[in-house]
């Protein structure tokens, strides 16, 4: 509150996967703020200055990238000389809560250890580097730092996708981008600027919105894309609630315009090498990405050019009515998908969370947890990482495996990714 | 008719206005420059008009500005980094001395002879590559073509600054000289053979510019050492724009890996037949291609045991890349270093005075460099899931100068007689049938945003323009 300006810095990165390690850049920095070693060109965020005399003698462009970052978190030299791709934008939360830490932590206040103990940081576990064989992420293409701060996309349909419920209500919605260039991957998600202003009168924040169609489009070959959106009629406690974004989306008809940004996120990506496996894990509108990533490998399949690896679904909701796509994911081939759907909330039967389908198919789990070629994917609300994190814990330990060591091995290949809201 | 204000016409920052002498001398050589670039510059590409980046000055903002111009009118300047105060000399027996800022008597004919070498490699690249233009597979690598051939064009300009205004009359019959000789012409070629070498096809020059442009960049690294300090500050600012030479090929080549490696995975094969009857280029073919390239490369460096090479450290001309970085004496003498021999039919290595082996010095810090741009490209192939790695081949494979010229070699290193040699040169180098392949697959595409099968879109656009901006028109 008292200085933030501070706290946050746009910090200086080189793209390791653009650059060609031409050393101009190091030898035109007049702080010395670039350095190198036989892998990478860094920027140090303690020398940089900012002053962009880097920038126009760069031949690639590699040098003109930037992350919002709080300044005690920022990327060390010693991290970026191990990257071979730049790290996504934090999401607006996970900043928000470096933020927080970062200002908990300049005045040094002693921690209560108890508490510390007793909190499983889930958070730490999800994997800050795709899959390696993920296609190159296009991200922030518009939005305040890119060239243009926005982009107009025409809603092209417009579908509720759950059964009607009195405290629940879930639209399918498909946006046009026209001619103009929006390319998303699954897993990616994108913002959308509700019209109008906030109670103070500043124009309302983008939502981000997890992207639901595949790469080549809802419509394969439109430019187009799908999100899941739910709008809460009522809060757990059953007051009513009007969600600005979310009702703002779910009344969109067909034909009218939407402010856009992003695409946002480079990390959780899916992997394109074949015989990949994919474990999917979510709840609610989580199911977006995956649903994306279900539907790229479905057109993989029926193009009958790649061989894909397993799918696992591990799907949650308070009940069969209630969850998104339920009639098209009971269509899926078995021998494509494995789907496992937990209901909490089904008169007359015990409530079942995903963690316990976790828990229940750990003799499959399990190989899959030491098998390089399987990647994990979490989305959904932020209550559920913990209880899955815990569930993959058991799975891991229950077959022998060291949790820690595969924990580490899944972050380090990219192999476990969560994005929970 | 008065004559060129060429404060105005050559954007310079060497107070060329004041120097009455040298800018008669340059005065009467830019049309001569003109006419070598009507001659043998790009082929039909006079009236394009071409998005270029122009150098105005060398500080971070004059130094890339850029727009659509023809090349003719291309704005050659004179650009010297600024100078360091109080620059010493940093290695060889004047260690510790000022810098020179003129030649000095004893040491004219090796610099003459540095500069001139130098210099000829630069319009013998725009004369190798003058027919590329005709067969650029989408505008945004004609303009890329474009941009490198300016750019050597404007190294000519600066190793012709430094000849007509510190090598007088001498200076400037080399000036002539090295518009008067050809690229693989027989009686007057240029002067390093790699350079008379044709660049017939976009694979090999994109070769070109990874392996060879690099050979420029650890030469001016070297000279940019310099104890003659005009010298120095000259290289450095034609480094910073010898990078973008290594960007078209290092991302050149990366990107016809990227798109055969897209239709390897399409098609489930890695069958040579199936790839080409596919129009691509198969990854085998590549790594012929980098092999040549690799192996005439490494040539440039010279003999690995050179007297020449130790005179010219010794005495402050040239040094080593990156001198300053090192932690020795600079001065070198006792040390040693080990080069590669063929003694009895087998490859070893031998301890020589450092100083005498400097030009393998420089070659080996050269080999590192090119070896970490081959692994970059194999991450674009281990991205798409397939199990092919290039390499560079053996340092001794495919020689012609030096101790090492002639031997035989397999790109891994084995020795092999001459009948094995002839029986599998065809899987190591590319043969005339690759050759014709590649070849096969050339010719123009000039629709903005299209890109020829062979080969991926780049991953963005020059200057932060889009992939499919218009970057050449044609009138």
């Amino acid at each position: 509150m008292h200085q933030p300006a501070a706290l946050v810095i746009k910090q200086h990165l080189i793209d390791p996967e653009i650059c060609i390690r031409c050393n101009t850049c190091e030898s035109t920095c007049p702080v010395g703020a670039i350095t190198h070693d036989s892998r990478n060109y860094v920027v140090d965020p303690a020398k940089c200055k900012a002053c962009l005399a880097c920038i126009p003698p760069c031949p690639t462009g590699s040098i003109d990238n930037w992350r919002t970052m709080p300044r005690a978190k920022a990327y060390s030299v010693a991290e970026q000389l191990e990257w071979d791709e730049l790290p996504a934008e934090l999401p607006a939360d996970r900043l928000a809560e470096a933020e927080m830490a970062a200002v908990a932590a300049v005045p040094a206040a002693p921690p209560a250890p108890a508490v510390v103990e007793e909190r499983l940081n889930s958070a730490a576990y999800t994997a800050t580097v795709p899959p390696w064989s993920a296609a190159h992420a296009y991200a922030n293409l518009y939005g305040p730092k890119a060239a243009e701060a926005s982009i107009t996309a025409t809603v092209a349909g417009n579908v509720r996708v759950t059964e009607v419920g009195r405290d629940y209500d879930t639209h399918h919605i498909v946006l046009d981008f026209g001619a103009m260039p929006f390319p998303v991957l699954e897993g990616q998600s994108i913002g959308i600027i509700p019209p109008g202003t906030d109670d103070a009168g500043r124009p309302h924040r983008p939502r981000q919105y997890s992207v639901a169609s595949p790469r080549n489009g809802e419509r394969p070959g439109y430019n187009n894309l799908s999100l899941t959106v739910k709008r809460v009629l009522e809060d757990p406690q059953g007051k009513p609630v009007r969600g600005v974004a979310s009702n703002y989306m779910c009344d969109l008809k067909v034909g009218d315009k939407v402010q856009v940004v992003g695409p946002f996120g480079t990390t959780f990506l899916m992997p394109n090498h074949p015989k990949s496996h994919i474990v999917m894990i979510c709840t609610g509108t989580g199911s977006a990405p995956m649903r994306a990533m279900t539907e790229w490998r479905r057109r993989l399949r029926q193009s009958g050019k790649f061989e894909g690896g397993k799918l696992l679904l591990f799907f949650g909701a308070r009940s069969k009515e209630e969850l998104p796509y339920f009639g098209p994911l009971q269509n899926l081939p078995k021998d494509f998908i494995d789907i496992n759907l937990a209901f909490s909330r089904t008169p007359g039967a015990p409530k079942r969370y995903v963690q316990d389908l976790i828990r229940a198919r750990a003799a499959d789990l399990a190989p899959l947890l030491a098998d390089a070629n399987a990647y994990f994917y979490v989305c959904g609300l932020k209550a559920m990482e913990d209880g899955v994190v815990l569930a993959l814990r058991d799975v891991a330990e229950g077959a022998g495996l060291n949790w820690d060591a595969v924990a580490g091995t899944l972050k380090r290949q990219g192999r476990l990714h969560m994005e929970t809201y | 008719m008065s004559a060129i204000d060429y404060s105005e016409k050559i954007p310079n920052n060497v107070d060329l206005g004041e120097d009455r002498t040298l800018k008669r001398a340059l005065e009467q050589w830019q049309p001569h420059y003109l006419d070598w670039w009507n001659d043998m510059g790009p082929d039909g590409s006079h009236n394009l008009d071409v998005y270029l980046r122009t150098a105005v000055s060398v500080d971070p903002a004059g130094w890339a500005q850029f727009g659509h111009v023809k090349m003719p009118d291309y704005r050659w300047g004179i650009f010297l980094n600024p100078a360091e105060k109080d620059r010493k000399i940093h290695f060889g027996e004047h260690k510790g001395a000022d810098v020179w800022q003129d030649v000095p008597g004893e040491y004219r004919a090796n610099l003459r002879r540095i500069i001139v070498t130098q210099g000829d490699t630069e319009p013998a690249s725009v004369e190798q590559q003058r027919h590329l233009g005709r067969t650029a597979p989408s505008l945004y690598d004609l303009r890329n073509l474009f941009q490198v051939n300016v750019e050597e064009g404007r190294h000519l300009w600066a190793m012709v600054y430094l000849l007509h205004k510190y090598f007088g009359r001498d200076g400037r019959e080399e000036g002539e000289a090295l518009l008067e000789r050809r690229s693989g012409q027989q009686d007057n070629p240029r002067i390093l053979q790699a350079f008379n070498e044709e660049t017939p096809d976009w694979l090999s020059f994109f070769m070109f510019t990874y392996f060879t442009d690099r050979d420029g960049k650890f030469q001016l690294c070297a000279l940019a050492e310099s104890s003659f300090d005009p010298l120095a500050r000259t290289t450095r600012f034609m480094l910073t724009e010898e990078a973008h030479h290594m960007f078209v090929g290092e991302s050149g080549v990366s990107r016809v890996i990227q798109r055969t490696c897209q239709v390897m995975r399409e098609l489930k094969t890695d069958d040579p037949a199936q790839l080409r009857a596919a129009g691509v280029i198969d990854l085998p073919t590549i790594q012929r291609y980098l092999n040549f390239h690799f192996s005439v490369t490494i040539d440039l460096f010279g003999a690995d045991e050179s007297s020449n090479a130790a005179t010219f450290y010794s005495t402050g001309l040239k040094g080593r890349f990156e001198e300053s970085k090192r932690d020795d004496d600079h001065v070198l003498k006792g040390a040693g270093y080990k080069v590669l021999q063929l003694r009895d039919g087998r490859l070893v290595e031998a301890e020589v005075p450092m100083l005498n082996a400097l030009n393998e010095v420089l070659r080996d810090d050269y080999i590192k460099d090119s070896i970490a741009g081959i692994e970059r490209w194999n991450k674009v192939i281990e991205k798409a899931g397939i199990a092919f790695r290039l390499r560079a081949p053996h340092k001794a494979f495919h020689r012609s100068i030096g101790t090492l010229a002639g031997a035989k070699l397999s790109p891994d290193g084995r020795v092999v007689s001459e009948a094995e040699w002839a029986a599998k040169v065809d899987q190591w180098l590319p043969s005339a049938s690759d050759r014709a392949f590649v070849a096969s697959l050339m010719g123009r595409v000039a629709e903005p945003g299209k890109f020829a099968n062979w080969i991926a879109p780049p991953a963005m656009g020059i200057n932060r323009q889009p992939v499919d901006f218009e970057y050449v028109r044609f009138n």
